[in-house]
C-alpha cells in the first residue's frame, strides 16, 4: 500500500498488519501513524480492513482526545477493542504508543509461548537470546548485529513455543533511545528511521526499519543456541564469560512477562532451552568488538 | 433491542454450534467473549463441541492462552484457600466461602474457566472481629485506612473494608451478610449459615447450600450497580442453575427458599433473564409462585429494557443507543436499593467531594 492509501484506510475502516503470527487491525486519524506504517512497515503485509474475511487477533485504535478542555494539549491513547490499558500521552508520542501497544497485546494476552523481555537474532539456524533490563544497550547491539548479517526475530519480545521450545519470530522495528539513535545513524547511514517520539518517559524514542530478509522470513522458527546477557558500560574492556545455567534460568524467568502465569509449563520450557543453549555474560563498550565476538560464536555441543 | 443477539450469547445458550463458524464469526465471538471475561469458559465449551484440529490455529491461540491464565488463577485460589484453613481452624463457628471460591472447592463446573478475583468469606456477625484479627495474624491487612470509609462499611454495609495480603497480594472481602444492613430485604444471615455445608477435606471450611449459592449469585447481580461483568454473572447463574437441576434438585425448592429468605425479587429477575437471554427452561407458573416482593407488571417492561442491555457484554458490537443510559440507570437503582435517601445523599455528596479533591479512587 502506498502512503496515500494507508492514510485513507487508517482514518476510515483501518488497515490490517500481519506481524509474525499476529494480525492487527489498526485504526487512527493521527498523521504520524501513517508516517510510521509507510516508512517502517513498508515490507510487511499491509492491506485494507474489509471486515468480512479474516480472523483478526487484535483490533486496535489510537484515538486522539479532541474534547474542549484538552484543546491545547491534544493527547493520544491506545485502545484494544475499546479498552485502554494505558493513560493518554501527548500525541507526538503516537509512533511509540503504537509500538508499545502492539507489544502489550502479545505480552498480556498470549500464553501459548513463554514470553521473555529479550532481543533475539539468528544466524545459521540458531538463535541468540539477549535478555536485559532497559539501559543495558540491548537494542543498540541488536540494531548493529542485524546490519551485519544476523536475522532479526524480535527486538523486545522473545516468544518461545511451549511445545517445540523453538523461537517464533515477531520481527518489529528496533526501538532506539537517545544517544543510540546517533550511534546507529552514523555507523549505518543506509538504515531507515521512522518518525521520532521526543521527550517520552524513556527520552527520545525512534524506531528503525528491520532488514527485508528478517521480514520475509517472519514465519521461520528456530531453536535457541545461546543466551547472552549483554551489558553496555562506557569505557569497559570487552568481557565474554560463561554464565552458570541455574542462574541464567532464574534471570531469564525474571525477565519474562508470563513465566509465573505458565506455571510448571514455564519452568519446563526454560529448563529445556537452557539445557541445550550456551549461556554467557557479556560486557562491552566497543560495537566493533561486540560484532566480532558474535561472529565467532561456537555452536553449543 | 436494536442490536442483533450477540454471538457470545448464541454460543453460550447453545443456540449456535461453533462447528459451523466462519473466520469472521470467530473474530467477533472472541472479541465479545474476551470483553465478557468468558474466554476461558469458551475454551471448554468449544472443546465439547469440536475437536482441536477443527479450530483455526489463530483462534486456538486465544482460547488456549485464556485457559492457561485461568488455570493459573485457579491454582492461586487453591493456594490461598490452603492458607485460609489455618484461619478457619482457629474460629469457633463456620467460615463460609462464597461465590467463585465456593464453586472451586465444591468442584462445580461453574468454576471451570471462571475468572476469579477477590475471595469472599461469610462469618456470623458476632465473629467479625475475631475473624478479622485471625486474618491479620495471617498477613491480611485492611487496605483502606480512611476513617469515614471504615465507619461507613462497619456501620451500614454487609462487609468490612477489603483486606489485602501484605506479601501475596490476595484480597479478602469479609462479610456477615449477603446484602447491606440498610437494604429493606436484607435476609437473616443465620438462615444461610445454619444451612451451610462443612467440608471435611478443607479442614472445616464451609460453603453455602446449593440453593443458597444460586440465591446469593442472583442477589449479588441484581442488587449490584456495576454491570460491566453482568454477562459473566448471568452465565454464572445459568451454569449454577443447570448444575442444580442435574444434581436432582428442583426449581420448586429454589422458589421455596427465596420465599423463606424474603429474596423473591432477585430470584425473579434471575429466572426471568436466564430464560430470556440464555433460553433456560422455566415455566411462568414456577416464576409466579414467588409469593411476594416481585416487580409489578408495570415495572417489568422497564426492567427488561434496562437489564437486557446491561447484561450484554460491554462490547461495542453489543450496544445500542440506549445501552449507556441503561447501565447508568441501573447504577443509580443499585444505590437507591442499598440505602434510604437520607443516608444515600450525604454519602454520595461526600464521595463526590473526595473525588473532586482526587483522594478517592472509587
Amino acid at each position: 500500500m502506498d502512503k496515500k492509501n494507508i492514510k485513507k484506510s487508517l482514518a476510515g475502516k483501518g488497515v490490517v498488519l500481519k506481524l509474525g503470527f499476529v494480525k492487527y487491525h489498526i485504526k487512527s486519524k493521527l498523521p504520524a501513524l501513517t508516517e510510521s506504517l509507510s516508512v517502517l512497515y513498508d515490507d510487511y503485509h499491509l492491506s485494507d480492513y474489509i471486515g468480512n474475511s479474516d480472523f483478526i487477533d487484535f483490533h486496535i485504535d489510537i484515538k486522539t482526545d479532541g474534547s474542549f478542555g484538552r484543546l491545547f494539549t491534544r493527547q493520544a491513547q491506545f485502545f484494544l477493542d475499546d479498552f485502554a490499558p494505558f493513560n493518554a500521552l501527548p500525541k507526538q508520542h503516537a509512533p511509540a504508543i503504537i509500538e508499545w501497544g502492539m507489544n502489550w497485546c502479545v505480552s498480556s494476552q498470549i500464553n501459548t509461548h513463554l514470553i521473555v523481555h529479550a532481543a533475539v537474532i539468528e544466524k545459521n539456524g540458531l538463535a541468540v537470546v539477549m535478555p536485559a533490563p532497559p539501559g543495558s544497550g540491548k537494542s543498540t547491539l541488536t540494531a548493529s548485529l542485524i546490519q551485519e548479517g544476523w536475522r532479526l526475530l524480535s527486538d523486545e519480545l522473545t516468544l518461545i513455543r511451549l511445545d517445540t521450545f523453538q523461537v517464533t519470530p515477531f520481527p518489529r522495528p528496533v526501538s532506539l533511545k537517545n544517544e543510540s539513535i546517533d550511534v546507529i545513524n552514523n555507523r549505518y547511514p543506509n538504515v531507515i528511521f521512522g518518525p521520532i517520539s521526543s521527550d517520552t518517559t524513556k527520552g527520545n524514542v525512534c524506531h528503525i526499519k528491520p532488514p527485508l530478509l528478517s521480514v520475509k522470513n517472519q514465519d521461520v522458527e528456530c531453536p535457541v543456541g545461546w543466551i547472552i546477557f549483554p551489558k553496555y558500560q562506557a569505557g569497559a574492556t570487552t568481557e565474554f564469560t560463561k554464565f552458570n545455567k541455574a542462574r541464567a534460568l532464574m534471570d531469564v524467568a525474571e525477565n519474562s512477562f508470563n513465566y509465573s502465569r505458565l506455571g510448571v509449563h514455564g519452568f519446563n520450557v526454560l529448563k529445556n532451552v537452557i539445557d541445550k543453549a550456551d549461556c554467557y555474560q557479556f560486557r562491552y563498550s566497543q560495537l566493533d568488538e561486540a560484532i566480532k565476538i558474535f561472529s565467532e560464536l561456537e555452536q553449543p555441543l | 433491542m436494536n442490536f442483533p443477539v450477540p454471538i457470545v450469547i448464541l454460543v453460550f445458550s447453545r443456540q449456535l454450534s461453533v462447528s459451523e463458524l466462519t473466520e469472521v464469526e470467530w473474530d467477533l465471538l472472541i472479541r465479545q467473549t474476551r470483553k465478557a471475561m468468558l474466554l476461558a469458559k469458551l475454551y471448554y465449551l468449544v472443546l465439547q463441541q469440536i475437536s482441536k484440529d477443527k479450530i483455526p490455529n489463530s483462534v486456538w491461540r486465544h482460547l488456549k492462552s485464556a485457559h492457561v491464565h485461568s488455570e493459573k488463577q485457579f491454582n492461586d485460589l487453591l493456594w490461598e484457600i490452603r492458607h485460609l484453613k489455618v484461619v478457619a481452624k482457629n474460629l469457633g463457628s463456620p467460615m463460609i466461602l462464597l461465590k467463585g471460591a465456593a464453586y472451586a472447592i465444591a468442584g462445580l463446573s461453574a468454576a471451570k474457566g471462571r475468572v476469579f478475583s477477590d475471595i469472599d468469606i461469610l462469618v456470623p456477625f458476632n465473629d467479625i472481629a475475631q475473624t478479622e484479627s485471625e486474618l491479620m495474624l495471617n498477613g491480611w491487612m485492611s487496605s483502606n485506612l480512611d476513617a469515614y470509609d471504615q465507619r461507613y462499611y462497619r456501620k451500614w454495609m454487609h462487609e468490612i473494608p477489603a483486606m489485602r495480603h501484605i506479601i501475596r497480594g490476595s484480597v479478602i472481602d469479609l462479610h456477615h451478610n449477603i446484602l447491606p444492613r440498610t437494604v429493606k430485604s436484607c435476609p437473616d444471615a443465620r438462615l444461610l449459615i445454619n444451612k451451610s455445608l462443612r467440608l471435611e477435606q478443607y479442614d472445616g471450611i464451609s460453603i453455602l447450600a446449593p440453593v443458597d449459592r444460586i440465591i446469593h449469585s442472583a442477589t449479588h447481580l441484581f442488587y449490584d450497580g456495576e454491570l460491566e461483568h453482568g454477562c459473566r454473572d448471568i452465565v454464572d447463574l445459568y451454569e449454577l442453575l443447570n448444575e442444580f437441576i442435574q444434581h436432582g434438585e428442583t426449581l420448586g425448592s429454589l422458589i421455596e427458599r427465596a420465599n423463606e429468605l424474603g429474596l423473591q425479587k432477585p430470584v425473579y429477575y434471575a429466572l426471568r433473564y436466564v430464560k430470556l437471554i440464555l433460553k433456560f427452561s422455566v415455566s411462568a407458573e414456577m416464576v409466579n409462585s414467588l409469593n411476594k416482593n416481585t416487580p409489578s407488571g408495570l415495572m417489568i417492561p422497564i426492567m427488561d429494557f434496562l437489564f437486557i442491555r446491561a447484561l450484554m457484554p460491554d462490547h461495542v458490537s453489543c450496544n445500542d443507543r440506549w445501552t449507556g443510559l441503561a447501565r447508568w440507570l441501573l447504577y443509580i437503582r443499585s444505590h437507591w436499593l442499598r440505602m434510604p435517601l437520607y443516608q444515600l445523599i450525604p454519602h454520595l455528596l461526600r464521595k463526590s467531594y473526595k473525588q473532586l479533591l482526587g483522594k478517592d479512587q472509587h
